[in-house]
């Protein structure tokens, strides 16, 4: 038996990673694939509570965050496609029209 | 002891492909590591008894989502796109604010989960249906049923939002609408 912590570790690790991955990365599409990961990150925890407290609830709410994050990635794609229309690149640090 | 060894190996192998996926250059190569995190994932999640959300973590991510990641990619052309500029994004300070918040975070969360007694704290003993689709299904027809139909809504303004988004705008071909 896999002590629970251990879980909310890995979640932990994974959800860093994630962040890391958005800060440090200039690829659009690596940013959004992190948070993609950040995501799973706190479904894990979620999933690992639920089995700690023996309730299913959680399970529920892991379905609706694949639900948005299947949204997101949908909207945030087509994003993507559309700047890259625009500008010819998905580099991060090239989109400055907004910055302050 | 045979569960530890299969948590361990999943858990290096999601933390390892999320960790590959972030260092790599080529973007085709980056969505390939994160299917590998995404499955270790999914062993995780089966392992901790949630059968119907791990199947569903590969169908829906492994399936769609990165299949989709890989059609955009492969849609971008990207060759010739660089990412290593010299100058580095942010200033000093801020790079090492970062660094420390981001150190502490870790530093905190393995020092609290990691105490020793509360290691040791087990699960009980789960139902053997917990987590299968039944159980699963009851709920979310039940007791989120009105969470789960407006799931239904916003799939729906994801689906007509990215089309809209996406397809080619026709007032550049002197077209209206």
């Amino acid at each position: 038996m896999v002590p629970m912590p251990h879980y909310l570790i890995v979640s932990a690790l994974l959800f860093v990673i994630g962040a890391a991955g958005v800060i440090l990365s200039r690829n659009l599409i690596i940013m959004f694939m992190s948070i993609e990961v950040m995501l799973n990150a706190a479904n894990l925890a979620i999933i690992a509570f639920s089995r700690f407290l023996n309730l299913m609830d959680g399970h529920v709410f892991v379905f609706l965050i694949m639900a948005v994050a299947a949204a997101e990635a949908a909207v945030g794609l087509a994003i993507i496609i559309t700047i890259y229309r625009n500008r010819n690149s998905i580099n991060a640090d090239r989109f400055n029209l907004m910055k302050w | 002891m045979m569960e530890l060894i299969i948590f361990y190996f999943a858990a290096v192998a999601a933390v390892g492909g999320a960790l590959m996926m972030i260092l790599q250059r080529n973007p085709v190569a980056s969505v390939l590591y994160l299917i590998v995190s995404l499955v270790a994932l999914a062993v995780l999640f089966v392992q901790l008894n949630a059968i119907f959300v791990g199947a569903l973590l590969i169908i829906v991510y492994a399936g769609a989502i990165l299949v989709l990641f890989l059609f955009v990619i492969m849609l971008l052309n990207l060759r010739g796109e660089k990412f290593t500029e010299k100058r580095p994004r942010m200033d000093k300070a801020t790079r090492l604010i970062l660094a420390v918040v981001f150190f502490a975070e870790l530093v905190i969360i393995i020092k609290e989960m990691a105490f020793p007694q509360r290691m040791n704290s087990l699960m009980v003993q789960a139902s053997p249906d917990f987590g299968t689709v039944r159980p699963v299904a009851e709920l979310l027809y039940t007791k989120y049923i009105y969470p789960f139909e407006l799931t239904s809504i916003l799939l729906l303004v994801a689906i007509v939002g990215a089309v809209v988004m996406a397809r080619k705008d026709k007032s550049e071909k002197g077209g209206d609408s």
